[in-house]
């Protein structure tokens, strides 16, 4: 009997022999000469990893079991490729229209860009694979067993150690082959043709099985047949709803599974090789399948009772001492293993780190994405070690089970859980009214109902659900029997389970939908989609987007790396019919960069990251307000800052979080916010430099770090009041304002004014500002909002406090009225304004002279003009023979009030 | 981040940084001295020129937004004077809008930066320019 | 108007893609029903042993069937370079 030394002898050339392949097949498509490595062949074969272990070695198994059950999980997936024009095609055109990267990846693009969405998927899709891999791993270990026995027995290791051992040459395999380019295809050529060789392998090896049992050991196919009709093989399994919830399960299987979206959608290079594969993978399955009865039966005949049918494939040869059989027969076995968990591993980790390690790790960066550094070298060590995790999960499941019989149902229970992501696939391509509220919410009612009925069942108390709540319900109410919810009267619980969960998904998602209303970038992803064969460019006018060419290329550089983003641009600006240079940032450009991008990185993390350089599409005052509160919240750090240097750095980054947002409305060409931009920016550069020379520097010492602290907190200030006075001035610009009617005497605001204005001490170099009055013509009374009036007062009076550059500066306050006006004046003695700048004194931001020394933005006028208009009145500048001459001017109250003072 | 490891080759290197706002002009020349090279400053347009001529700077720094003439006429006279032409400058505004950066880089400066700007840029950049 | 022929023939080409896109699509719908609803309907005598070998032959015949199917229509409609509806 062949030694178990040789078997891992030929088991490792196997794997050398698909290491040599994929990489001679990753050379081949680097250098561009790509040839056969795109056939429709490769492709058909790639689709193979439907087949895993499961169903190499299991199909026999579950024949002796339940009978032509075997056949729905392989009918299922013919009629969806049979069906391809439906539904494939679609997905492979809108798979490639957006460089999509995964199934969760499609949803999230589908649903807005939604990055929660993707989240839930690549969660459900993890906890649906784990057991799956575990299962496979399983396999090999048996089949490593059973050589083991024949052999003579002690000699084998542990299932535990050769589960071990393959599952870390896996990791091994696929860290080397699925992590080598980060192509924005996703592609891995070197791992699909290698699959495509494994498929051949275990093709050949299932077939040239059959034929030895039929032609070898039985004589003909005649005499199958009679053996087959003799054997006590069950039909009723071929109808009825187990039957019909087979071929839906393993229909939304071949869709829904992560590694069949990878190859079928992801890896695919032409659309039209999904035409062979209409009918040359439903062949494949057919031949798969064809001789299952026949070893099924031979096996039942041949082998002695109580050994395990699932191993008939391989235990058949061994008992005709057919060695060089048996090993051809292990090494099916082992292709169909190994090929599913490294599609399985490159999906899940595409996934994982798309979704889930990049989100957070932009988040939790400390610079923007332009200048944080390589985001490739993050997404490859992302990809490499999520890979390893979850083959450490996969073996982790395995030992955790202990190999039991557990295992066996693994299959379905893994179909049932990635068909959850079936109602908001389907709708998201073929129902524009399907929402992300809708998507979001028929995930997660579908995938709590399928772990509660089926997968945390499955475990028959040994983890989370006990067995009491298996089989009493949770909190001992029977209605909630996980294997009979509301007294349900089915006894499968795969069948219960599949109509529960895809029911109440469906039904929520439709509802949800139904009721929701979709926001508008899921409306323009949700057309694209649904109209993908329409227009591939479904987008508005070719606006030109207000962002440098040359800052998307740095950031395109980061993720897809510099030749292809330099190919990428010329590309483009080929296209744009310039000779050289960049492309102008079209709109279109935009939104395909931004697409290449995804390839990479996913739709909604590179939404993010082209969004922040290129701004939204237009300034309203709620972007305004929603800045200046995003600020403001971050001047309430700015405060405490003084000792805090941990503080001190997330409100950096918080700064810049909000001064990016800045920059993005800045662009938009509005005077206005382009001074705001840079008031703002003023103060907050001098915030984050000592921000971070006190975060940075140890060797400062106590007065420096005191004095740095003190700027960083004055120039917060300064930011507090600048939005003060921003918002103040948007309020009473957008006429919402209300004035309040209060009487009162004008003398007294004007004391009230004084003392306000007056109470800061003077500026350096300057002599107190003297005020002459006339407190008999201010005895007046007034009808007005008092405390804006006083407003305008304080500001004139500061201003001539700030800005008189007499000797002796002195203001006079004169007041009169008339029937309809009272008016006041302001009049200095410095030497005014010039006459160039008469007209813009009034305008935001004007400052006429040396910025520092105002401390204010320049809006105070701007503000008490706003305040006048408000108030029916009006604020001038007088031509006067000397200073500065200000004239406020507000209605006299009615006569009626008047008198009655 | 601000060691000094490069102390002996920046020896002697000198940056002439223009600019009005007080608290920048402190925290730049902190972050510059402490990366060890030697800083002067001048804090408006008029004069800013002959400034440039008199210390001869390996590097200038200037602000786009001065009191009186903007740093794009001051680069465009550094720009037309001989001993000038090819004198690294670095740009900083505070505006940071497309056009500005296009502007700055039609008139010939050498790099140009946004504020705020994290240190580490800030550094970076100067080191580049100037050695 | 020179040639009435012409587009007539273009006509008629559009015309005979359209049905056969139609028959594409109608593949799977019949598939289904072919391999899901006549099973009781033709065994009704289900559950005896002897039955599994011709209820196998009718899956893997029809099986067979539509995989042929498939294969002249995507010939077919690979043929057509106006691959879009």
């Amino acid at each position: 009997m062949l030694s178990f030394n040789i078997l891992i002898l030929v088991a490792t050339l196997y794997v050398c022999f698909l290491f040599a392949v994929a990489f001679m097949a990753d050379r081949r498509a680097r250098r561009g000469r790509l040839g056969w490595l795109r056939s429709p062949v490769v492709y058909t074969l790639s689709l193979s990893i439907y087949t895993t272990a499961w169903t190499f070695y299991g199909a026999v198994g579950s024949a002796v079991r339940n009978g032509l059950e075997f056949l729905a999980i392989y009918l299922g997936p013919t009629l969806v490729f049979v069906g391809w024009w439906w539904f494939l095609r679609k997905l492979v055109r809108i798979g490639r229209t957006h460089r999509i990267t995964s199934i969760a990846d499609l949803l999230s693009s589908r649903y807005g860009k939604s990055a929660f969405l993707a989240v839930i998927v690549t969660m459900l899709a993890v906890f649906a694979s784990t057991p799956y891999i575990a299962l496979q791993l399983q396999s090999v270990a048996l089949s490593f067993s059973v050589f083991a026995e024949a052999s003579g027995g002690e000699g084998g290791p542990s299932l535990n150690t050769t589960a071990l051992w393959v599952a870390a040459g896996l990791a091994l395999f696929t860290i080397l082959f699925g992590t080598r380019t980060l192509d924005s295809n996703e592609q891995h050529h070197g791992v699909v043709t290698a699959i495509a060789v494994e498929a051949v392998v275990k093709l050949v090896a299932l077939l040239t099985v059959g034929a030895f049992v039929v032609w070898g050991v039985a004589s003909g196919p005649a005499d199958i047949l009679e053996r087959i009709a003799a054997a006590d093989i069950s039909v009723k399994s071929a109808s009825g709803s187990r039957w019909v919830t087979l071929m839906v399960l393993s229909a939304a299987a071949i869709v829904c599974l992560p590694r069949m979206f990878q190859v079928t959608v992801v890896e695919n290079s032409d659309e039209r090789h999904l035409a062979t594969a209409s009918w040359a993978f439903p062949l494949y399955l057919f031949l798969m399948s064809l001789f299952v009865l026949p070893i099924a039966v031979m096996g039942l005949a041949e082998m002695p009772a109580g050994s395990n049918p699932d191993l008939y494939v391989l235990t058949l040869p061994i008992f005709h001492d057919q060695e060089a059989l048996a090993m051809l027969a292990f090494l099916g076995g082992f292709s169909s293993a190994t090929s599913m968990v490294i599609v399985a591993a490159i999906a899940l980790a595409t996934m994982v780190s798309n979704h889930v390690v990049m989100p957070v790790w932009l988040y939790f960066s400390h610079t923007s994405v332009k200048l944080s550094g390589d985001v490739r070298n993050v997404l490859m060590v992302s990809r490499r070690i999520s890979i390893a995790a979850i083959l450490a999960l996969g073996y982790g499941y395995f030992r955790f089970t202990g190999g039991s019989g557990a295992l066996a149902s693994i299959g379905l229970i893994a179909f049932t859980g990635v068909a959850q992501v079936l109602p908001a696939l389907l709708g998201g391509l073929f129902w524009r009214g399907a929402t992300r509220r809708g998507a979001v919410a028929s995930l997660l009612a579908g995938a709590f109902l399928w772990a509660y009925t089926l997968f945390l069942p499955s475990f028959e108390g040994s983890w989370l659900m006990p067995l009491s709540v298996i089989e009493h319900g949770a909190f001992g109410l029977d209605y909630l029997r996980p294997r009979a919810l509301f007294g349900a009267a089915e006894s499968d619980p795969l069948v219960h389970a599949l109509i529960w969960s895809l029911g109440v998904n469906a039904l929520i998602f439709v509802t949800v939908s139904l009721l929701t209303f979709p926001a508008p970038l899921e409306r323009t992803q949700g057309l694209q989609f649904v109209n993908v064969f329409q227009h591939s460019s479904g987008r508005g006018a070719p606006a030109s987007m207000a962002v440098a060419s040359d800052d998307l290329l740095i950031l395109a550089q980061r993720i897809v790396g510099s030749e292809t983003a330099v190919a990428l641009f010329r590309a483009a600006a080929r296209e744009q019919g310039k000779s050289g240079g960049m492309p102008d940032p079209t709109r279109e450009f935009v939104e395909r960069l931004e697409r290449e991008l995804a390839g990479t990185v996913g739709a909604a993390t590179a939404h993010a990251m082209v969004g922040q350089l290129t701004g939204g599409a237009t300034v309203s005052v709620e972007d305004l307000l929603a800045v200046a509160e995003e600020t403001a919240q971050i001047m309430e750090h700015s405060v405490q800052l003084e000792a805090q240097s941990r503080e001190l750095s997330r409100t950096a980054r918080e700064l810049q979080r909000a001064n990016e947002k800045l920059t993005a409305l800045s662009i938009q060409k509005d005077s206005f916010l382009s001074q705001i931009s840079h008031e703002l920016r003023t103060p907050m550069t001098s915030i984050r430099s000592f921000a971070e020379i006190l975060r940075e520097s140890d060797d400062l010492s106590p007065e420096q770090a005191k004095r740095y602290s003190s700027i960083i907190l004055e120039e917060s200030i300064r930011l507090t009041r600048l939005l003060d006075e921003i918002l103040d001035l948007s309020v009473l610009e957008s006429k919402q304002v209300v004035m309040k009617t209060e009487s009162g005497n004008l003398s007294a605001i004007i004391d009230r004014a004084i003392l306000a204005a007056t109470v800061a001490a003077t500026p350096d170099g300057k002599r107190p500002l003297l005020i002459e009055r006339d407190q008999s013509a201010e005895d007046m009374s007034i009808v007005c909002d008092l405390d804006r009036l006083a407003q305008v007062f304080i500001n004139l009076i500061s201003n001539a406090r700030k800005y008189c550059d007499a000797e002796e500066p002195a203001l006079r306050i004169k007041a009169s009225r008339d029937k309809t006006m009272t008016v006041v004046d302001f009049i200095d003695n410095g030497t005014g304004i010039a006459e160039q700048h008469r007209d813009i004194v009034f305008e935001k931001f004007s400052r006429l002279t040396d910025a520092s020394a105002a401390g204010s933005a320049g809006l105070g006028l701007a503000i008490s003009r706003e305040i006048m208009r408000n108030l029916g009145g009006s604020i001038e500048l007088l031509r006067s023979s000397s200073g500065v001459a200000f004239r406020v001017a507000f209605p006299t109250a009615q006569p009626s009030a008047a008198n009655s003072l | 981040m601000m060691r000094r490891t490069f102390w002996g080759e920046r020896m002697g290197k000198h940056v002439l940084l223009i600019e009005d706002e007080p608290n920048i002009i402190e925290a730049i020349s902190f972050l510059l001295q402490q990366d060890g090279w030697k800083v002067s400053t001048h804090s408006d347009s008029s004069g800013a020129v002959d400034a440039v001529l008199n210390i001869g700077p390996d590097l200038v720094i200037l602000d786009v937004m001065l009191p009186g003439r903007s740093g794009f006429d001051v680069l465009q006279d550094l720009r037309r004077a001989s001993q000038t032409e090819k004198l690294p400058i670095l740009m900083l505004t505070a505006k940071g809008q497309a056009r500005d950066r296009a502007e700055a880089m039609s008139l010939g400066a050498s790099h140009f930066m946004t504020k705020p700007f994290s240190n580490r840029d800030m550094l970076a950049a100067v080191r580049e320019l100037a050695t | 108007m020179s040639d009435p022929s012409g587009p007539q023939f273009l006509d008629v080409r559009s015309y005979r893609r359209k049905r056969i896109v139609d028959a594409a699509k109608l593949l799977p719908v019949i598939g289904s029903i072919g391999l899901v609803a006549p099973v009781p309907f033709f065994f009704a005598s289900i559950g005896e042993t002897g039955q599994v070998v011709p209820l196998a032959l009718y899956f893997f015949g029809l099986w067979l069937v539509l995989i042929v199917l498939a294969f002249v229509l995507s010939r077919i409609l690979l043929g057509d370079p106006a691959a879009d509806e």
